[in-house]
Order: structure tokens, then sequence, then C-alpha cells
């Protein structure tokens, strides 16, 4: 591969969503980009999540990133020229008990507090009209009525086209190997040659950490493989998507009838070899929560389980914004298996951190410093 | 030989697990239980045989001459099996398999609607073969069935199909199931034969081994016999199923002139593949075999897979046919007899030598069938546009086609997202290959660089309740305390 250019304004190390984002949006504002990619874009973590798109129940610390998103969503065709599936019927969080909602009930007024209004407190009867098939004993919940779902590996690969489409060279198949300065360029050492900017994006997901400690700024980057399943189309039963606070569930159901079960757990992933292994164990609890909320669901075959391996920071929060210790780099990854709905936005909001130096969307809380060792 | 009739009685743990009970599953099981083996032969059939042996035990055809003394001979397997110890367990799915922590594997089952996971220190797939896809405008008409699943009803209940009968493709089964379903008195209008004209220039370098096969002498009676007796017709170009709501016809095009033959039933055939799908979604490698044009698992000499303690016994390791299947099955389970550590090296081979001198003659002339019924490519990526493709999602040549230059989606996998292909309860074994072939067409690549599908467990669907209700293994509840 040695056509195309060797050096740009902006390298990109990672084609998932943010990579392939943050290029789109550095291509917008005029700005030179390769993104380089070992597999495809959208091969690991982008191309087999749940498909989310979700502001409800996020960590305070990334609401602004995912509104910012969510804006984008709305209006996601004209911003790449693909509905990427995506459509927007709402996702409810479902109190199991009168505990649960109270505890919905008091993260409502805190946001509230914030100045945020995207998450509403809903009664039984609301609940019962949202999602009808809920088992009648869940005595409320929250809804944020903007959220719905995307199809994910199409969304990827529709930033992707239209990164490439105003310019951005797109490198699949290829593999960083090292990075390191070079004068006033970072040097990106790959299996198929180096390449020259003088900045960098790090948004390597699972293997990002790989990336920071060359750069001397080690992570405790933690590899994770989400587990998912799908049955059979079912009679259309329910629009929007429905999670648990208490137990791990994210349910939905998509225009044709087939119904997605995930909510976080872990399968294997062995990370070297592209490869995840499921724990059917894990699986059967999973069935079981369904099994419990949605009676109607009791007899619907399961075609496929699967697990993306992804990247996961001990407090659960992505590593967003410049390098600590080095001008020109900057880090996007540990999305800890909530980063789907973050990359449209986060890619705007890097793009304008790249060019202008800041952004007024806030990401405190989310910097790489925290993982620093104390010296 | 134990029948085990619910789930409750399978054991938690065996040290070999053989799915699929044809030939070499047959064969494999029973050789490993001979060698003390713990076995558990599971098979989702109601009896033993497979598809070429198909109800050996139960089928109601009496007349013999009717399946062809081959068929009898799946006898022999079932009583070699009897006397052992080997769990066997019919109506038995196979879900999952994929290894554990301990070094060896879980297996995901499921039997009269309730799942269990068990484990095994050595794997045995015997998941032999099916028909390679074969898509045609209307082949989604009722009336229009495989030539396998027509054999499946002969062998399985004694019927054929009523009414006018065409069979179409290409392959030495073709004439094997022309002549079984004439003998059993179906009333077959026509046999048309897609086999390309320019197939015999590259098989026939082949022939000198061919004509000291095993093959040489059957093949010829079969086609002697069928030709003899069956309305041939040869040089078919192109096939469409007829009619609206149901099949009233198959028109053919012979030397660029179509001719519509009114029929009942259509049942096409265009060869067998390796069943992959077990395998590939345990993760073993696999590559696309340029000569059986088909994606294949990666074996070594004693069939094991790419991961050590998943062996791949049979045709669903590469189409060698039954005899071959068998013996197959046997030097797998010699080699997993000897990786637990119940054979010597040395006594493994001495063991094998004799079997490999058997299989190297039965598959003396396998080389001149594959070159010489060689699908042509039309058959292999349909040329029109409207043509459905994966028939669990309906997603037509076309729109694949469309999605490979206009989206530039590179792979089946990529395929998937985009159009849905190879998402429904078949898990593309109905149109993997052909998704493949029309990627590989549009964008001017070799199959191998196109790739095939990672496939996903549950393999076979299994109930959301029968997950829901899966006893915790004993690994579970070690792990709550984690």
């Amino acid at each position: 591969m040695s056509e195309g250019r060797r050096s740009a304004d902006v390298i990109v190390i990672g084609g998932g969503i943010h990579g392939c984002s943050t290029a789109l949006h550095c291509a917008l504002r005029g700005l030179s980009v390769i993104l380089i990619e070992k597999d495809h874009a959208g091969r690991h973590a982008s191309g087999v999540n749940a498909g989310g798109v979700r502001q409800l129940a996020r960590h305070v610390a990334e609401i602004p990133l995912s509104n910012t998103s969510m804006a984008l969503w709305h209006r996601i065709e004209d911003l790449v020229d693909d509905d990427c599936g995506f459509t927007s019927d709402g996702q409810v969080l479902v109190a199991e008990d009168e505990e649960d909602l109270g505890n919905c009930r008091a993260r409502v007024d805190d946001l509230t507090l914030r100045g945020f209004h995207h998450e509403e407190l809903i009664d039984a009867a609301e609940l019962r009209r949202l999602v009808p098939a809920v088992s009648d004993t869940c005595p409320g919940g929250v809804v944020s009525r903007r959220d719905g779902a995307a199809i994910p590996l199409r969304a990827t690969q529709a930033f992707k086209r239209k990164a490439q489409s105003l310019g951005a060279d797109i490198r699949e198949g290829v593999r960083v190997t090292r990075v390191a300065r070079d004068g006033s360029d970072w040097r990106v050492e790959t299996d198929h040659g180096a390449f020259l900017a003088p900045r960098i994006v790090n948004a390597a997901g699972a293997w990002a950490d790989r990336i920071a400690a060359d750069l001397a700024e080690p992570v405790p980057l933690e590899v994770i493989a989400p587990m998912l399943m799908i049955t059979a189309a079912m009679p259309a039963f329910i629009k929007p998507v429905v999670i648990l606070r208490k137990r791990k569930l994210s349910f939905k159901q998509f225009g044709n009838g087939t119904v997605l079960i995930g909510g976080g757990y872990l399968g294997r992933a062995i990370r070297d070899e592209n490869r995840t292994v499921l724990d059917w164990g894990k699986l059967a609890t999973n069935a079981k929560t369904v099994w419990d909320l949605f009676p109607i669901m009791r007899g619907a075959p399961i075609l496929r389980a699967w697990a993306g391996i992804e990247a996961r920071m001990p407090d659960d929060l992505p590593v967003f914004g410049k390098s600590t210790r080095h001008e020109g780099v900057y880090h996007q990854f540990g999305f800890s298996a909530h980063g789907f709905q973050l990359g449209p936005g986060a890619g705007a909001v890097m793009a304008e951190i790249i060019a202008t130096g800041s952004s007024n969307v806030p990401i405190d809380g989310l910097g790489i410093a925290r993982f620093a060792a104390p010296s | 030989m134990i029948a085990i009739t619910s789930i409750g009685q399978v054991a938690e743990h065996y040290d070999i697990a053989v799915v699929g009970a044809g030939p070499a599953g047959l064969a494999a099981a029973a050789r490993a239980a001979e060698l003390g083996l713990s076995v558990l032969l599971a098979d989702e059939n109601p009896a033993p045989g497979g598809q070429i042996y198909r109800a050996i035990t139960t089928t109601p055809v009496t007349k013999r001459a009717v399946l062809g003394e081959d068929y009898w001979k799946g006898g022999a397997l079932v009583d070699r099996l009897r006397p052992t110890n080997a769990a066997y367990a019919p109506g038995c799915t196979i879900w999952s398999v994929a290894p554990d922590e301990a070094g060896g594997f879980e297996l995901g089952l499921s039997l009269g609607g309730q799942a269990r996971l068990i484990a095994a220190g050595q794997v045995i797939l015997a998941t032999g073969a099916q028909e390679r896809p074969f898509p045609i405008p209307g082949w989604t008409l009722p009336g229009v069935m495989t030539a396998g699943a027509a054999q499946i009803a002969l062998k399985a209940s004694g019927l054929v199909p009523s009414g006018r009968t065409v069979i179409a493709g290409c392959g030495p089964l073709l004439y094997l199931l022309a002549g079984q379903l004439a003998a059993a008195g179906a009333n077959i209008v026509a046999v048309l034969d897609t086999t390309p004209r320019r197939n015999w220039l590259a098989a026939i370098a082949a022939f000198p081994d061919f004509l000291r096969s095993p093959y040489l002498a059957k093949g010829l009676k079969l086609m002697a016999a069928a030709r003899g007796k069956l309305p041939f017709k040869t040089g078919v170009t192109a096939l469409a199923a007829e009619g609206s709501g149901k099949l009233t016809g198959v028109t053919v095009t012979r030397g660029g002139a179509a001719e519509t033959i009114p029929c009942d039933a259509l049942l096409l055939h265009q060869g067998v593949i390796p069943g992959i799908n077990l395998a590939n979604a345990a993760g073993c490698a696999q590559h696309f075999d340029a000569v059986q044009h088909c994606w294949t698992p990666t074996v070594d000499g004693w069939f094991a897979s790419s991961i050590p303690g998943i062996a791949i016994a049979g045709d669903g390791a590469g189409i060698g046919g039954a005899e071959s299947a068998a013996l197959r099955g046997e030097v797998a389970a010699l080699d997993a007899a000897r990786r637990l550590g119940r054979l010597a090296e040395a006594e493994r081979d001495a063991h094998a030598a004799p079997i490999r001198a058997e299989l190297a003659r039965s598959l003396r002339g396998r080389r001149f069938l594959d070159l010489l019924y060689r699908p042509a490519p039309q058959f292999l990526a349909p040329p029109a546009d409207e043509t459905i493709v994966c028939r669990c999602e309906e997603v037509t040549a076309g729109q694949i086609r469309d999605a490979a230059s206009r989206l530039g989606v590179t792979g089946p996998n990529q395929m998937k997202a985009f159009l849905r292909c190879g998402m429904g309860p078949c898990q593309g074994r109905l149109c993997g290959p052909t998704v493949v072939e029309l990627i590989a067409q549009e964008r001017g690549v070799s199959a191998e660089e196109t790739g095939y599908y990672r496939l996903r467990p549950p393999v076979k669907p299994v109930t959301l309740s029968e997950l829901a209700a899966l006893p915790p293994t004993d690994a579970a509840i070690k792990a709550v305390v984690r």
C-alpha cells in the first residue's frame, strides 16, 4: 500500500465510529486527515454493539457530549448522507419496584437542578402507555423521549464514506506498530510504512492503551466483551428501547420484529485474535430477566448471540481530550460499552479542539490526567 | 450404546463429544468407545444415519433396490455402535461449542425443549454436507425444493413428489436421486443437466485416477440406468421456476433457446458443500477450496481443526463421500484418544495405517468428479437482479450487487449490517456461498479474498425459555463467589 499520502494535518488511529467521526469533522474544517485502521471500519465495538442512541441515565460528566451528539443524530442524514437506520422512539428506564422508582425520582430531580431536562419521571400509567407489554408489577420509570437506536456498522461506515468523500484518506487493514516523536511531527509506524502528522488522535478503542503506553501515558484500560442476543421476528409489541437499573438489561424491538437483548453481561475477549467467547451462563441470566419482565417473549427463538471487543476504564467514563504530556496528541477512547451514541458529537468536539484549541462543550472529568501516576 | 431420551440423562462431562450421527460420527463414536473413552454422540435427527444413511434403522422403504445397495451399508455402522457404551442422544441439537477456561469445551445442547451446558475434553464435529444453495428466479415458490429434501422424504417416510416432477442441476447425486425417485414411482418428466460442457476439459487430466476409483463402476451404472430410462436434457444454461403462488413449470434455456416445461414439482441440486456453521461459530479457521469451490474448515492429517481439541471428520471438512467419511471419523477418534492420553502416538499411528490406506482408495477419483461437476458461474451467482438470495430476510441478488458496488461493502459480514442477509434463522446456510460469489464478482476479487460470514452461536435457534431455565453449571456457581 504505497499509494496515497504519507503525511497530513491529522492522523486518526482507529476506524470506529469515534475515529471516523473525528476524521469527518476534521475534514469538514478543512484539515487533511489520514485514518489508520487495522481491520475495517466498525469491525469491533462500533459495528457490533446494541446500537442504542441514548441520553438516558448517563453519567453527569458526559451529558454535554451526549447532548451535542443527540443534536447530530437527529439530522444524521444531512451529516453523512445515510439515515444510519436511526429511529427515535425514546428510551425508557423501567423501575422494578418502589425503591427503584425512588432512585429514579432523585436522579431526575438532580438533573433538573443541573439544568438538564431530557429525563422525565413517569408513573405506572405512562409506563404502560409507552411499554404495554411490560410486567404489571413495575411502578413507573424514566423516559428520554428523543432517544432511539441506529444500526451500528452501517452508521460507522456512513461516517467513513462521508469523511472519505471529503478527502480523508482512510487506510483499512493497516496496523499501527509504534508512535513516536519525529521533529515537530508525530511518526506513526505501521506494517505498511510510516505516516507523519503534527497532530494525532488515539481512537484505538480496546487497543488504545498500547498507543497511550507508547506515549508514556499509561492507562488502566480493561478489555471487555459485552454480549448481545437477537431473537426471531416477533409481532410488534414495543417501540422504545427499555433499560433497567437494578438488573442488567437493554431491550429493543426493531422494525422487522426481531428483538435485541443485551445489557452488558461480559463474555471473554481475546483481543490479539480479534475473538470473543460467550458466557452462556450469564446469557441465561440475561434471558431470565426478559422472561420476568416480558412474558410475551418466553417462546421467542434466540437466533444469534455475540460479543464485541471494547475498552472499559475503571470509572466507566471515556478518556477524551488533549494529552497532558504531549503537544499535538489527543485521546478519544475507553467508552466503556456506551460510546456509540457519543460518536457523532465527540468527533465534532474533538475536531473543534484540534482546530481551535478548545470547545464550548464541557468535557471536565474525562481527561487522561485522572489516570496519571502521582509524581 | 446407551440411548438418551431426556436431557437429564446427559452426563456433566464426556471425554469426547461427537456431533452428528452420519457415517463419520457413527464411526468416530464407535472407535472412541471401543478405546474405553466416555462418548456422547449427539444428533438432531430422530434416528442415526445422517443424510446418506438417513433413517437406516427406521425407513419404511423395504424394496432394497429402490435406494440402492450402497444405502444399506449404513446398517453396519449402527451395528458396530450398538455393543459399545457410547451415549447416543437422538433429537438433540448442539447449538454452541466453545473452548472453556479449563482447556476443554463447553457445549450448549437442547433436547425435548430443554437446554443444558455440558463439558467435553475433545470434540469431533461430524456435521456433514449440505446442498449447495442454488438460487434461480422463482425458487421460493411452493413446489420447488432441493433434491436432497426429496431424498429425505423418500428415505424417512417413503414419500415421492406427486405430479409431474423435474430434477435440475449438476453432480453425481442428481443422477442417483433421479434413479431412486423413478424406482420409487415418481413421474419424472425431465432431468435437466446444467454441467458446463467445458468442465470436461478441466476434468480430463484427472480422468486416469478416476478410472481406478471405486466411483467409476458405480457412477457408470447410475448414469446408464438414469440416462436409459429418464428424459435427459443436457447443456442447460439457465433455469427459472414459473408460477404465481405455486409452481406451474420451469423455463429452460439450452443452446440459446428457451422452452417451458409444465411441472408440479421442481427439485434443484448443484452438488454438496461442507456444512461449516458449527465449526465456523466455534472459531475454527477455514479456507476457500478452489477445486470443490466452497468454504472448508482447515484441518491437518488427523482432521484436527485450528482449535486444539476440535476435529472435523467427514464431509464437514471437505466432500469425500460416505465411505471416506466413516474412515475419517475413525482417524479423528484415534487422534482424540491420543490427545486424551489414552493412546500413545505409535499406537495411534499403527491403528491408523490401514484406515489411511482405505481412505486413499476411497478418495481416488474424487478430483475428477469435483472438476467435472463444478457449477457454472451463472448458477453460483444468479444473474437476474430479482432473484432472492437470502430467503430468511428476502434479500435479492440485485440488492447485494448494489451494496457491493455503490456502498462499497467489501465482505459478507458488512453485508449483514446493510441488508440483513445471513441474519435469519438459517444463519447464512442458504445464502452465504451465493453472497460471497456475488460480492467477489461485483468487486472483481476472489472468493478467498471476499471472505465468509463470521457465524454466531446459537448455531440452531434455542428459545428464550430454554435459555432462561438453563441449569447453572458448577463453573457458574463458583463464579458467583468470585
